[in-house]
């Protein structure tokens, strides 16, 4: 990749640098600029990563991760949500070949995937509540149901977020601002991926270990 | 797609290659992408539940796989790469992580710190006293 930018350049030297070329079109603007929110978003995830790391010994005779964590359900939530991730990638790739029907097809098997996810999430969550592990029960539950519910709360926003841009889709069609937007939520949605790495890593794997 | 060289958007793939370049299409990216994440999770299941490793190594191992699994979607999935229209973008991630490691490790450090210094006990300090 950086080869064929380094033979690129041999016949492009011509051409203005990009500090002299004026303003950047919109799609690299709209697109840098959700990053840096992005990038904001994943700050406040440490944030909370910190608290549950200090806290999670701070069980107050409450249930521990590890009697509580289920780590077979963990890895069906993990597969779901790293394949709606792949998913959403061959959706950049349709809207990029402007493929109606790939376009459809692949942001419905994504959508499909991370509400799997969801549900899991929300079983898993119903369930630690009947057994009496509330959010209130000690400093380690709270900690854990704020950076789960977090995550989880994201993912149902983007589960909001692709449906609205599907019906843009069928009204609006491939338009530039339609585009933007899909590319936004594309990021969006891997950058959540992100995060559930070490989600799964730091809270179930780490944090279920007696 | 201009007459200039802009710096790429942050989730856009690099711009289509001319066919004698034979660069891998966008589909083959995104399914090495998968490989190898789907490796590094189960890798991570694995040291997480096996008795074979030396127990108190696994939580560093495990953040290794989960540096390394983040390093392949942001290159497979995002498309941040090391080319010069991609510096913003890059700049933009490495101030990120250095804001995320200051506020977890400093988290950390300081409440491990404050735990080690803490009071101990009344009935510890009583016995102190009656030594």
């Amino acid at each position: 990749m950086n080869i064929a930018v380094a033979l690129d350049d041999v016949h492009t030297d011509a051409l203005p640098d990009a500090s002299e070329a004026g303003p950047a079109p919109k799609r690299v603007v709209v697109a840098y600029g959700f990053w840096i929110f992005l990038l904001s978003d994943i700050v406040m995830f440490s944030a909370l990563f910190a608290a549950y790391a200090v806290l999670v010994r701070a069980t107050a005779g409450a249930p521990t991760g590890a009697e509580l964590f289920n780590q077979v359900s963990v890895a069906i939530e993990t597969a779901c949500l790293l394949v709606s991730s792949y998913t959403c990638g061959l959706m950049s790739v349709a809207i990029g070949s402007r493929r109606r029907f790939g376009t459809y097809f692949f942001a419905l098997v994504t959508f499909v995937l991370g509400a799997a996810f969801l549900a899991l999430e929300l079983r898993e969550f119903a369930g630690m509540i009947a057994a009496g592990a509330t959010p209130q029960r000690s400093a380690f539950l709270s900690a854990f149901f704020t950076l789960v519910g977090c995550h989880g709360l994201h993912v149902a926003v983007g589960l909001i977020w692709l449906a609205v841009m599907m019906a843009q889709v069928a009204t609006k069609g491939f338009r530039a601002t339609v585009e933007r937007r899909l590319l936004c939520f594309a990021l969006f949605w891997h950058a959540l991926d992100i995060i559930w790495i070490w989600l799964f890593t730091v809270v179930y794997l780490m944090g279920g270990r007696p | 797609m201009t007459e200039t060289q802009y710096d790429r958007a942050p989730g856009d793939s690099p711009a289509s290659p001319a066919p004698e370049e034979r660069a891998p299409s966008d589909v083959v990216v995104y399914t090495i992408g998968l490989a190898l994440a789907v490796l590094l999770t189960v890798t991570s299941f694995w040291v997480a539940n096996t008795s074979l490793l030396w127990g108190p190594g696994i939580p560093l191992g495990l953040a290794v796989l989960a540096i390394a699994q983040m390093g392949v979607h942001l290159v497979f999935f995002l498309h941040i790469t090391t080319g010069p229209d991609n510096t913003n973008n890059v700049l933009a991630l490495a101030f990120g992580v250095l804001i995320v490691t200051l506020v977890v490790v400093g988290s950390l450090w300081i409440m491990a710190n404050l735990n080690d210094n803490m009071m101990p006990p009344p009935e510890l300090m009583n016995l102190h006293m009656q030594r």
